[in-house]
């Protein structure tokens, strides 16, 4: 049944990608990669990793893809990208070189030596209840640092993709504002 | 059964993905998408050793990419509707004003 469900998850969340990375349309892109993400949870669940597949469903399926169709929305993303590509020939050869060298550097020490657990997983609890205590114990500094990250990156989006971006929001006076406000209307 | 190989695999094909993305797009919300793609494959990886050794620390390394991700999705987006209002397009090759 896992091995089942392994190959099924992994051979589509493939197509899906090679949708994403092939198609013209920008729509299709989008949409393909968001079901690429819930399958992707879908690989975490047969892991174990609960908490994780739930995460990367709401953040990635919900936040980051809502995100790019609501950045869809400015851009002009209804019709056919056009592209001037480099040839396909060689990017298929130094896209299947990595390919092969990646698979080559992924599988060489996994198979060959033993990894041990530096942290080994809390025993007689669920995954959730692992994971808070493993990120409030051991990650609690880097938790932190990403709460803070996190901010920044939120004051920053607010910033950039604000109102009156070609001058600077102090050199704006009150008057000024409803000026232009004013002449936006005429 | 399903090993630990099998699961780097999967997450090395999906990285080749992304990188053959990144190579061949030239509109930057696609290059975008193209590192969603490398992220979560990168996830993958970490998830998968993780559940095979018994060590959380694989799936805390994924949330924090989670979260970058995150942030980096919400600077960049904003940085390409900057970038859309002043050119009026995403393409790659129209921001060559650097080239000596």
């Amino acid at each position: 049944m896992e091995t089942f469900a392994f190959y099924l998850f992994s051979i589509l969340i493939a197509g899906l990608f090679l949708v994403t990375v092939l198609s013209r349309n920008v729509l299709y892109a989008m949409t393909s990669l968001a079901a690429g993400m819930v399958l992707i949870s879908g690989l975490f669940f047969i892991l174990g990793a609960d908490f994780l597949g739930v995460v990367q469903l709401i953040v990635y399926v919900g936040a980051v893809m809502a995100l790019y169709a609501f950045g869809m929305m400015f851009f002009d993303a209804t019709g056919v990208v056009k592209e001037r590509n480099t040839p396909a020939l060689l990017v298929f050869l130094l896209g299947g070189l990595s390919a092969v060298m990646l698979v080559v550097i992924f599988a060489a020490p996994a198979i060959g030596s033993h990894v041990t657990p530096s942290f080994r997983t809390p025993q007689g609890v669920d995954n959730p209840h692992a994971v808070g205590l493993v990120l409030f114990t051991k990650y609690l500094v880097p938790f932190e640092v990403a709460a803070v990250m996190l901010l920044v990156a939120m004051i920053a989006g607010i910033i950039l993709a604000g109102k009156k971006m070609d001058t600077s929001l102090s050199k704006i006076s009150d008057g000024e504002e409803s000026q232009a406000a004013g002449k936006e209307e005429r | 059964m399903i090993g630990l190989s099998h699961y780097l695999i999967l997450a090395a094909i999906l990285f080749a993905i992304g990188i053959v993305g990144v190579i061949r797009r030239k509109n930057l919300l696609m290059l975008f998408f193209a590192t969603e793609i490398m992220l979560n494959a990168a996830n993958i990886a970490f998830a998968a050793i993780s559940s095979y050794t018994g060590d959380l620390g694989g799936q805390m390394f994924a949330f924090f990419i989670i979260a970058v991700a995150a942030s980096e999705v919400a600077v960049g987006l904003g940085l390409l509707i900057l970038i859309y209002r002043k050119y009026g397009t995403l393409d790659l090759d129209n921001f060559t004003m650097l080239k000596g």
